[in-house]
């Protein structure tokens, strides 16, 4: 059974490093995703393990063999890549059982694994077609139903429900995980989609330009992230500039923009350190009215937009220092139908604001996805 | 002022009808999208107005004028793909100001418009690159920047995020709302992402198999859905099917596997079947205990979402009801294995008459 060891993993580019002294390591039967912005290196990761291309420093090992001269096809895994490699000549049904036949199952099994997994991928109706005649989305699923279907047990899959229609992306992604826990593979699964990470993966690695920032659980990830940028990809949040005004045992002060202040729980920065606060738009409350108007945390602003997104609104309220908070409010506890130029209070609750020291190059760098 | 007027617009292709008997109203200065599952006819309807494709029957006007053999370049549209199709041989600043240079605009003139978008896109720095060397995002920004610099009042937008990362996607849907406000432009937006459709629409234009199912408002389409398929489609749902035990004054009592379900749904056709919806942020649910009117179940599945945690409960009738809930570190997160009570406030179930064709293809996304 296939556990994954990268050790020390480099892979340049001419003078780009896309993968940078990388390690991770992965338990059989684990589904681990990887996301990452757009040029992060979640593909070459990929394709350094799948052997299609050749590391220049480190060691790759699967189920605690080194691989790194054992050709692709004999690492025994399934790469679905982005843009599916399907065969042409063959139809829906035949290509996801040629790899079951060419590894010597009966043409009877090997059909019936396949239907199973076309009828998983919602492509049943389609076994008679040929490639060409799908559309790409449907394209995309028969990939990776040729992928479930292989007896390899380890499965890459490089954005397999990239080009998936927004809501049947939604609807997938829950069965592609019962599927691949089911049948008791291990899968890396890349994506940018951190949504798609969360309920996919048993961990989530965070790449970027090479490096993992952060490996951990779904729920880890999203309540402890462990930098400025992973906590912006991984759900987003308000970001604050400020300096530590002062500090107590029990948390600190600190002083934003124009004078505001502002109490953090965190303990051990020393006054004057500049530091970015994070607090998720959902950890914060809007009041239309207040009684205590010397409450700690408890800032007035304007509703500058409000954004209804379905299941949640988002209210964009811009505070008298000239910063903005979003509030995110779920639908069904929107009661109070703020509209814009409203004048509101946002309370940011102290234990939901997390600290993290300014980025040496700039808040703006460290958050660019673009 | 461009409004823009859609009437009775078919477009055949041999034996398939990909657009059927369409009529579309879009004010001026209005932004609408349209959704609806690959192959449901919207980017065939967006290529009606732009003039690259002749509709079989009916007619478009653009600002009460009729389109008929009026060429794209004589629409007065600015138009943006999902493939990105800048110049690969001029710079982001050149391709930005192709437009205004083409239609002959003095220089300083043509300057100062290409500045402003660009500043207004947020591309200062990026002037002198190629597009080869930009990344997705700043290659679809220069390319909104040169519609809106072409002086175009009406913006067609094809899926002009689709191709994005959705963290950038997020970013960019953000500015063009903003963009296309500022402006004041008329924007017609074409995206399988109904999250996207909401985020930027005044209103939605809901599509499935070439027919306009539902025009409205975000809102009414995610809270007052009038049709099944707009409910499945703008926002996850559960789907109840069940028999109709009496009207009540404030709405209907609905059997559903042997349980009762009250919704305050009016009713107006006669069919004893119907199918309830109801959305998994408005299932309440409770520690197990006899709630009245509450239905008993257990967790069968958990998937932490970030800022909502979503369940699916196993109900005593053999029904799967998912929930989400929001998610915060100190409030109570429910177990798989847990046992429940669900609560459906009858305001947010919503019902409909059972479709003739089946509930599955009535919803069906594909």
């Amino acid at each position: 059974m296939p556990s994954v060891r990268l050790v020390n993993l480099t892979k340049r580019f001419d003078k780009i490093t896309a993968i940078s002294g990388l390690d991770l390591e992965m338990e059989d039967g684990e589904y681990l995703c990887v996301l990452g912005p757009t040029g992060s290196g979640k593909t070459t990761l990929l394709r350094l393990i799948a052997g299609i291309i050749q590391p220049d420093e480190g060691s790759i090992f699967i189920d605690g063999e080194l691989v790194n001269n054992v050709a692709p096809q004999k690492r025994n895994t399934a790469y679905v890549p982005q843009d599916y490699a399907l065969f042409p000549h063959l139809s829906v049904l035949e290509n996801v059982a040629f790899g079951p036949i060419s590894r010597g199952h009966s043409r009877k099994d090997a059909y019936a694994t396949s239907m199973e997994m076309l009828n998983m991928t919602r492509l049943a109706w389609r076994a008679d077609s040929f490639p060409n005649e799908l559309s790409g989305g449907m394209q995309q699923r028969l990939a990776l139903a040729r992928g479930l279907a292989s007896d390899s047990n380890l499965l890459l899959l490089d954005e397999p429900l990239g080009a998936l229609d927004a809501r049947l992306r939604v609807e997938l992604r829950y069965k592609l995980r019962d599927l691949v826990k089911n049948r008791g593979f291990t899968a890396i699964h890349v994506t940018h989609d951190q949504e798609e990470a969360m309920v996919v993966g048993d961990r989530i690695a965070v790449l970027r330009n090479g490096r993992i920032r952060q490996v951990s659980i779904p729920f880890t990830v999203y309540n402890e992230p462990k930098s400025i940028f992973v906590a912006d990809f991984v759900g987003g949040a308000n970001f604050l500039e400020g300096f530590i005004a002062e500090g107590d045992q029990n948390g600190s002060w600190v002083q934003l923009r124009r004078g505001l202040v502002l109490r953090i729980r965190e303990t051990g920065y020393s006054p004057g350190e500049r530091v970015v606060l994070a607090i998720r738009e959902e950890m914060t409350e809007i009041t239309k009215r207040t009684r205590r108007r010397e409450e700690i945390n408890l800032f007035s602003g304007t509703v500058e937009s409000t954004i209804f997104l379905g299941s949640f609104l988002v209210y964009e309220i811009l505070l008298k220092n000239g910063d903005m908070v979003n509030s995110r409010v779920p639908v069904h506890l929107d009661k109070k139908r703020i509209s814009s130029g409203e004048r509101v209070y946002v309370r940011l609750k102290p234990g939901a604001i997390k600290t993290y020291l300014y980025p040496q190059g700039g808040l703006l760098r460290e958050l660019e996805v673009i | 002022m461009p409004s823009v007027e859609l009437v009775g617009i078919t477009k055949k292709y041999g034996g398939i009808t990909a657009v059927e008997d369409a009529s579309l109203h879009i004010e001026d200065k209005e932004y609408v999208c349209i959704i609806g599952p690959s192959g449901c006819g919207k980017t065939t309807l967006i290529k009606c107005i732009s003039g690259i494709i002749e509709p079989t029957e009916g007619e478009v006007y653009i600002d009460s004028r009729p389109m008929k053999n009026v060429p794209i370049q004589d629409r007065g549209i600015g138009y943006v793909f999902q493939e990105i199709a800048l110049f690969p041989h001029m710079d982001v600043y050149e391709n930005v100001a192709y437009g205004p240079t083409v239609k002959g605009w003095g220089d300083p003139e043509t300057k100062r418009l290409v500045e402003e978008m660009l500043n207004m896109m947020a591309l200062g720095e990026r002037v002198r690159d190629q597009p080869s060397i930009l990344s997705g995002g700043a290659r679809q920004k220069t390319a909104i920047a040169r519609a809106l610099a072409s002086g175009s009042l009406l913006l067609l937008l094809d899926e002009p995020l689709g191709s994005l990362d959705v963290k950038v996607r997020g970013i960019l849907r953000h500015e063009l709302r903003r963009m296309v406000k500022d402006l004041d432009l008329t924007a017609v937006h074409v995206t399988h992402d109904q999250v996207e459709a909401m985020a930027v629409a005044d209103r939605i234009v809901v599509m499935k198999a070439g027919r306009v199912v539902e025009v409205g408002t975000p809102l009414q389409l995610y809270l007052h859905p009038k049709s099944l398929f707009t409910a499945n489609f703008v926002g996850e749902a559960n789907f109840l099917v069940g028999e109709e035990l009496e009207k009540t004054s404030d709405g209907v009592k609905v059997m559903v596997d042997g349980a009762v379900l009250r919704s305050s749904g009016q009713v107006d056709f006669k069919d004893e079947k119907v199918v309830l919806a109801i959305r998994p942020e408005f299932v309440a649910m409770r520690k197990a205990r006899m709630v009245k009117g509450a239905w008993r179940g257990r967790i069968e599945n958990r998937a932490f979402v970030g800022s909502t945690v979503r369940y699916e409960v196993r109900t005593g009738n053999g029904a799967l009801i998912v929930i989400r809930r929001p998610f915060s570190p100190d409030a109570y997160v429910w177990k798989s294995g847990d046992s429940v009570s669900l609560v459906f406030p009858p305001r947010s179930v919503l019902l409909y008459p059972y479709p003739k064709g089946g509930l599955e293809k009535e919803i069906s996304i594909e």
